[in-house]
């Protein structure tokens, strides 16, 4: 693990491709990415998963690991991860950009068709994205979920957004 | 006084747990919170659990303590609110206080003691002005009392509830200055650290406070850069405005009911504080008083509400109530403490149960 991850909770760009899946599995379309880079007892992203595509294994201190074949993207681990650490990626619908699908449990929520700030992993601006839609089922428990279009080459850096300056 | 089966002080996870799993086995149990409402820190935890199934991983704390409400209510379990038990006598005597004065007296048959644990308070200068708290005491303000304890907050501790209260703080759109810890790595989960960077929050490991600055209250937080020895390195002040400053720097296990008990005590770090000496089954050195949670080592939520099972289960055992699967649940509740516990992030508690071990 890096030692600078330790100290800010920020990951590095290695350590966030090191998770992405590849690029041709990306544009195929959505699939889930899970930023879990610590051993922690924390188990529900393999219970929630209807697809077993997601496995802890027997001990539930192992890092997930996504199977990108098994994933079908249906997005549910990502209201379901209690360190709000799983979203889903998608490059099927447009040529230069990505759809991401991000956790989001702040008020005000951003309004579908508006356009926010992309921030990094430290909280840093990192470009303008759309906002393509918002949910917030009541099988998400309080954690709405909001579809992102970011610039294609923006993918491994947009983790975040913010509403207002 | 008041005759009982099973007392059970303190109405937290722990408590609450092992009243439910001995009400289940049999046990005619009565619980002591010295609060208004039981559920212990669960009410005002709106974050999801870690962990697995079982401990309800997934779940917000909040909604954790409605089922276990539920569970009590649903069983029948005599609750006294307000009633804060003050002493545990040689007899087996338990003396509580409910309310300003009322002094009442319980005579059980057998004692669980899950009183939890309290912030540890740090020494700086001007540590007592308006505006500095707890990390607690700032998450019962909002999420109990939905009181808004500031606009500019400094964190100081990087633990989980450091991390945690921070992140409730930014979602009640309150401004989070920065996250300090004297460690030089952080503490807390880190996917918990990483949720509060992307927010824009800095986390400042290695740095402490110097002192608060403010007249009648908090206007500001000199911090400093540590070394590697924890000394401040001259120079490295700055001034960071603020109205709120918490402080989380660990809890310490609540445990004088025990040590007036008489039950063996030793201070083991790595659990918080001084503990009691406990056999596997969390029974005691002191006959029919058991304990369960932080007050036995501070620990995750997830592992007092399995710590709460194992005691209610040998305690109504201890009383003569075995339920027919007694064998299969103990070792179901002992699996999942094993799992929670055997990461690197239980490394700390593992050692410190080993040196508890009665």
């Amino acid at each position: 693990m890096e030692k600078c991850f330790e100290q800010t909770g920020i990951a590095t760009e290695e350590m966030v491709k090191a998770k992405f899946p590849p690029m041709e599995r990306i544009n195929k379309g959505a699939v889930a990415v899970a930023e879990c880079y610590q051993r922690i007892p924390c188990n529900p992203c393999q219970t929630a998963c209807a697809f077993n595509a997601i496995n802890v294994g027997e001990d539930i201190n192992n890092m997930p690991e996504v199977s990108f074949d098994a994933c079908r993207g249906c997005g549910i681990c990502v209201s379901k991860c209690p360190g709000l650490a799983i979203m889903i990626i998608d490059g099927s619908i447009e040529e230069a950009t990505v759809d991401m699908h991000i956790p989001y449990e702040f008020l005000p929520l951003p309004e579908a068709g508006k356009t926010v700030k992309g921030v990094d992993r430290s909280g840093e601006y990192v470009c303008d994205v759309l906002v393509v839609d918002v949910k917030n089922p009541k099988s998400y428990d309080r954690t709405p979920v909001v579809r992102i279009r970011v610039p294609r080459e923006r993918l491994y850096s947009v983790r975040n957004i913010r509403l207002e300056d | 006084m008041r005759n009982c089966e099973l007392l059970i002080i303190g109405g937290g996870p722990a408590g609450l747990s092992a009243a439910i799993t001995a009400a289940k086995a049999g046990a005619r149990v009565e619980v002591l919170e010295r609060g208004a409402h039981i559920g212990g820190q669960l009410i005002k935890q709106t974050h999801m659990f870690f962990g697995s199934k079982k401990q309800h991983a997934s779940t917000r704390g909040i909604d954790i303590a409605d089922m276990l409400l539920k569970e009590i209510a649903d069983l029948n379990i005599k609750v006294h609110t307000n009633t804060t038990a003050v002493g545990i006598y040689e007899d087996g005597v338990v003396t509580a206080v409910r309310g300003e004065e009322e002094y009442i007296k319980f005579k059980p048959s057998a004692v669980i003691v899950a009183t939890g644990a309290s912030e540890k308070a740090l020494a700086f200068p001007n540590n007592d002005l308006p505006g500095i708290y707890g990390a607690g005491a700032v998450q019962t303000l909002m999420n109990v009392h939905g009181v808004r304890p500031g606009d500019d907050v400094v964190m100081l501790g990087a633990g989980n509830i450091g991390l945690i209260v921070s992140y409730q703080l930014m979602q009640a759109g309150v401004r989070v200055k920065c996250i300090l810890d004297a460690a030089p790595k952080i503490g807390g989960y880190l996917v918990h650290a990483s949720k509060v960077a992307r927010m824009g929050v800095p986390i400042l490991t290695g740095h402490t406070v110097k002192r608060a600055i403010g007249s009648d209250k908090l206007e500001a937080v000199e911090i400093v850069r540590l070394d590697e020895r924890f000394r401040p390195i001259e120079g490295t002040e700055r001034i960071i405005e603020a109205d709120t400053l918490c402080i989380s720097v660990g809890l310490t296990p609540l445990t004088e009911l025990l040590s007036m008990a008489g039950c063996k005590m030793k201070y083991i770090p790595q659990l918080g504080g001084f503990v009691p000496l406990r056999d596997e089954n969390y029974r005691t050195s002191v006959e029919n008083i058991f304990v369960a949670g932080d007050t036995a080592g501070v620990e995750e939520a997830s592992a007092a509400m399995v710590e709460g099972c194992i005691s209610g289960l040998m305690a109504a055992r201890q009383l003569g109530h075995v339920p027919e699967d007694f064998a299969a649940l103990a070792a179901d509740y002992r699996a999942q403490l094993e799992a929670l516990r055997s990461g690197p992030a239980g490394r700390h508690i593992r050692d410190g149960i080993a040196n508890a071990d009665l």
